[in-house]
Parts: C-alpha cells; structure tokens; sequence
C-alpha cells in the first residue's frame, strides 16, 4: 500500500511536471507523446480498415478471408514486430526516422483486426430488410451505405475503434524500447534507475489515461447511439413506456469476431 | 399497365423460382397475386421495379421494357410497402416518407410538406411526425410505409406482404383504407399476399399461384370462386372444406334472424334485410 501511496506521491509532486526539466520528464510531454503515438497510428488504422470493414459489411465479400487474416494478425507479438519493423527499416533509412515509422507500423497493425471487425460487424448486424427496402425505394449502394447501414451500425463501428484505441494506448509503452517518447519513457527510465514510484507512476499514469480514454469513448457510443433504436437515448415518452420490439443496436465492444 | 412476357427466373443455386410467366396488368386496378410461399410471387413482384432481374423473359411497363431502365432511377418511380414496412429505425416519420423525393433532388422544406400531407392522406395524426418508428403500433407502421410509398406519387404501388404482421382488426381497417386510396388517387396496385381473403377483399384481379411459379388460375374473385380452374384451386380457396359454401339456417324464432353457416355448420354471418321478407327456405348461396 505503501508503495502506491508513493507513488502517487511521485505523480503529484510539481517537481515533475516542471516544463524542461531532463527526460523523461516533465510528466505532460510523455503524456502528450503517449496519446500522440496513440492518436496518429489509431488513425491511420481506421483509414485502412474502416472503408475495408464496410466493403466486407456491405458486400459479404471476402469475409472469410479477411476474418482469418485479422485473427493471424491478432496473435503477431507487437514487441516482435516493432523489433523486426526497426532492423529492416533500418537498413534504408535513418535509424530515427526507422524507429518512428517502425513503431507506428505495429501500432498500426495492432489496431486494425479491432477496427475491421467493428465495422462489418456493424453493418452485419443491420436488419437486412431495411436495407433492402432502402433499395428497393431507390437508394443507390453508396446511400445505403451512408444513410441506412452506418448510422445504424455507429455504436458498433465506435465500439471497434474504442477497443482499438485502448489496445494502442496500452501497448505505446513499447516505443520506449526503440528510443522513442511516451509514458512508457517513464517506466523505462524508472527500471534503469531503481525507482519503484517512477516504474509504478508511470503505470499508473498508463492506466489511468486508458480508463479515462475509455470512458470518453462510451460516452461517444452512448452519443451515437441512434435515436429510436437501442435503449441509449430517451426521447419523450420513451422513457414511461416500453418499447415495442424492434431491430436492436448492440452497443459494446466487439472483441472476438464471429466466425462462421 | 405491366406486362409480363414469358419470365423465368432460375437462382444461382438451380432453383427455378419462376416459369415462363405470362400476364398483363391492368392499369389503375388491384392486381394480387396469391399464393403459399415459395410460389414465385414475391420473386415476380419484385421483378417490376428490378430488384429481381428475370434470366429469360421480359417485364414490361407502358411498352417500356424495364431492363432498359436504370435500376435506381426506376425504383424511385414506383411506391414499394413491404411487411413490417422497411423503414428507417433512425429516421423521424417525417423523414421516413419523405424519403423518396428527398432522393429524387425536391428541397427539404418541400418534402417534408408533402410528407405532412401523406400523413393525412393515409389516416395518420400529424403529431406523429416528429416520433421514431419504434414509438409507433404496427398498424401505424404499415401506414407509414403506404405514405411513403406513395411520396413520389407513383404511378405503380408494388405491395409485399405489407399487412401480414399486424391484427386481424387492423388488417381489414388497412385494407379497406387501400381500397379507398386506390379509388381516389387511382394507381396500380400489384400486392402480394398468402392469405386468400385478402387476395378476394383487394383484388379486382386475382392471380392463384401454385409452386413454382405456375399460374394455377387468374380472374375476378368472383370468377374464381364460381369457376375454380381445378382442384388445386378449389382446395386453396376453401371450396372443398365447405368454407365457401354456405346455408341459410331456419329463421330464429325469437329474434327473428336468418343465421349463415358454412358447411361445417359454423356461423359466417346474417342476412341482411328485413327479416320478415326473406324466405323461410334455406337456399344454397355461395360469397364472393
């Protein structure tokens, strides 16, 4: 108990948040790179898995392949990446520029089997006979895409990116290994010195900027939630009557894609 | 008018849905094609606004054959009601039935005043404008999918089972509501249904179909019922199981009454009129 008293102590102390003071500190620079990393790979993440998860959704194209796919890159150690990432960059380019990019890469790849999954898992779960009479009253594949099937699968396709983006935060703390800022600085420079309040702040920190992150998220899920389906938002006499059945949203996060 | 020249349609997995079917669809009339599932009935409805694309044959609107068309654009133009009504859970009713010109390019405000005035069209209060679906009762929801359907004033209204999941009471409130929208805003109606009353309440012509897409027999309820092409078609409509043929029971001698029963000796209604009038004599009467 001792120990975590101590530590939150470290955490508190001003003295390390004072703005330059030697690496890894002031606190809020590693917090700032830490959601940094955290921030660019989670986006470029969505900006590949996103379009390809409502491809999949939409179409039920290539499902299978790409549920197996995602579960291999699932098991691919992050660590083992980043290292393998590092020494082959490394070969063509500056060894700064090998570590960024080699990080961001298998942040990247870690983020991506979550956000996929999300999305056509999302646009899976739509009432299929909504879509269809969507088209059938003359939407054109691209409006049913926008109009119909993303705002009814947005709690599910936020729910991916939030376990994405929790995943990343929690590993950024590898980018320390490879020289490279973030929390993980902390924890790091904590072990070369002994200091069990830095090791066990820095962890702190790590997990307390994931709950709080996770639960801006929620909040956004809730906000999304679509008006009249699920049970998030109330409007007028919702809240005294029950609903009538209907499709339901899920709202959570889909951790494990659905085989078969 | 729609026409179907010698449809066929074989799925990609080998069943044969539809078998060189031929019909012509009168204009401004109720047309329903009746049949139990898996008789192709659905498959041809939905050939008319190209959401099914027969492999032989031709569909044809006003002398246009539909595979010439652009999907999208041909769907626009004519009003489709499914059951459950297909709407959108995340759209107020208002949006929900202006839907269709909203796609076709008409401006916000404009739609959404046509949409009002569908509202009042089908029956519906306009305080539920504002609601989501979810807040509505499945009778309302069937209304809501009509108002739409109906938003870009179609000429042809394609109808898919569209009061099959509500109560009988709301059925026949539905369906007599149908027959009046049909009368004042004069449109085809193609509707699909399995149930033969309905197909006999709504058509002014019927089509029987067997599995498979074979036309057991198409007619007026009324020729239908006198003339059942066959056996099949007598079975389906009741003919055999005495449904269809009813009695006049003796005059109650209390009330006065003159008692309809079928074959069975179940009741089916009274006869209208002065009571003292009627003749005495059950006499063998058939509905149509």
């Amino acid at each position: 108990m001792n120990l975590f008293v101590s530590a939150i102590q470290w955490i508190l102390d001003p003295a390390n948040w004072v703005p330059g003071s030697q690496s890894p500190l002031p606190i809020q620079d590693r917090l700032a790179e830490h959601l940094l990393y955290t921030f660019v790979s989670v986006l470029i993440a969505a900006v590949i898995a996103l379009p390809l998860g409502f491809y999949i959704g939409h179409t039920g194209k290539g499902r299978q392949f790409v549920i197996s796919f995602t579960g291999a890159m699932r098991a691919l150690p992050t660590l083992g990446v980043l290292f393998f990432l590092t020494m082959v960059l490394g070969y063509s380019m500056v060894s700064t520029t090998a570590n960024f990019v080699g990080t961001m890469i298998a942040l990247v790849l870690l983020a991506i089997p979550s956000i996929l999954a999300g999305a056509y898992a999302g646009l899976e779960s739509v009432d299929r006979q909504t879509i269809d009479s969507a088209r059938a009253s003359g939407m054109t594949e691209m409006q049913i895409l926008t109009k119909v099937e993303i705002p009814l699968s947005l709690p599910l396709i936020i729910g991916g990116l939030r376990a994405g983006v929790l995943q990343v935060i929690a590993t950024v703390v590898i980018a320390s290994y490879v020289g490279l800022g973030g929390l993980g600085r902390i924890i790091a420079s904590g072990i070369g010195l002994n200091d069990y309040d830095r090791i066990l702040g820095g962890a702190i920190l790590i997990t307390a900027l994931a709950l709080l992150i996770d639960g801006v998220f929620a909040v956004i899920q809730r906000l999304t939630a679509t008006p009249g389906v699920g049970s998030t938002r109330q409007t007028e006499k919702q809240s005294l009557r029950r609903r009538a059945p209907g499709p339901s949203t899920t709202v959570g996060t889909p951790l494990q894609e659905r085989e078969s | 008018m729609i026409e179907f020249r010698s449809v066929s349609k074989r799925f990609p997995d080998g069943t044969l849905a539809v078998d060189d079917f031929s019909l012509l669809i009168p204009s401004r009339r109720i047309t329903v094609f009746v049949g139990s599932s898996g008789s192709g009935k659905t498959t041809l409805l939905r050939m008319i606004n190209r959401m099914v694309d027969p492999t032989a044959g031709q569909v044809v609107i006003d002398d246009t054959d539909v595979s010439g068309s652009d999907p999208v654009q041909l769907r626009r133009s004519i009003g489709y009601v499914m059951q459950n009504g297909g709407l959108l859970p995340h759209r107020r009713i208002v949006d929900n039935v202006a839907t269709v010109p909203l796609l076709r390019g008409t401006s916000k405000a404009e739609a959404r005043a046509r949409a009002l005035e569908l509202l009042d069209t089908v029956g519906l209060d306009r305080s539920l404008a504002n609601k989501y679906l979810s807040q509505l009762s499945g009778g309302q929801q069937q209304r809501v999918g009509v108002a739409r359907a109906l938003a870009a004033d179609p000429n042809i209204l394609l109808m898919d089972e569209p009061f099959g999941a509500v109560d009988p009471i709301v059925r026949v409130e539905l369906q007599n509501e149908l027959k009046r929208l049909q009368r004042d805003l004069d449109k085809t109606v193609v509707f699909v249904t399995h149930d033969i009353d309905e197909a006999f309440t709504l058509g002014d012509q019927v089509v029987v179909f067997k599995t498979g897409g074979i036309v057991a027999q198409v007619g007026t309820p009324a020729e239908i019922l006198a003339r059942p092409a066959d056996d099949f078609v007598a079975s389906f409509i009741g003919a055999d199981r005495g449904q269809r043929r009813l009695h006049l029971e003796p005059r109650d001698p209390s009330s006065g009454q003159i008692l309809v029963v079928d074959d069975t000796g179940r009741p089916a209604g009274l006869i209208d009129g002065d009571p003292r009038s009627s003749d005495d004599v059950p006499v063998d009467v058939r509905v149509s």
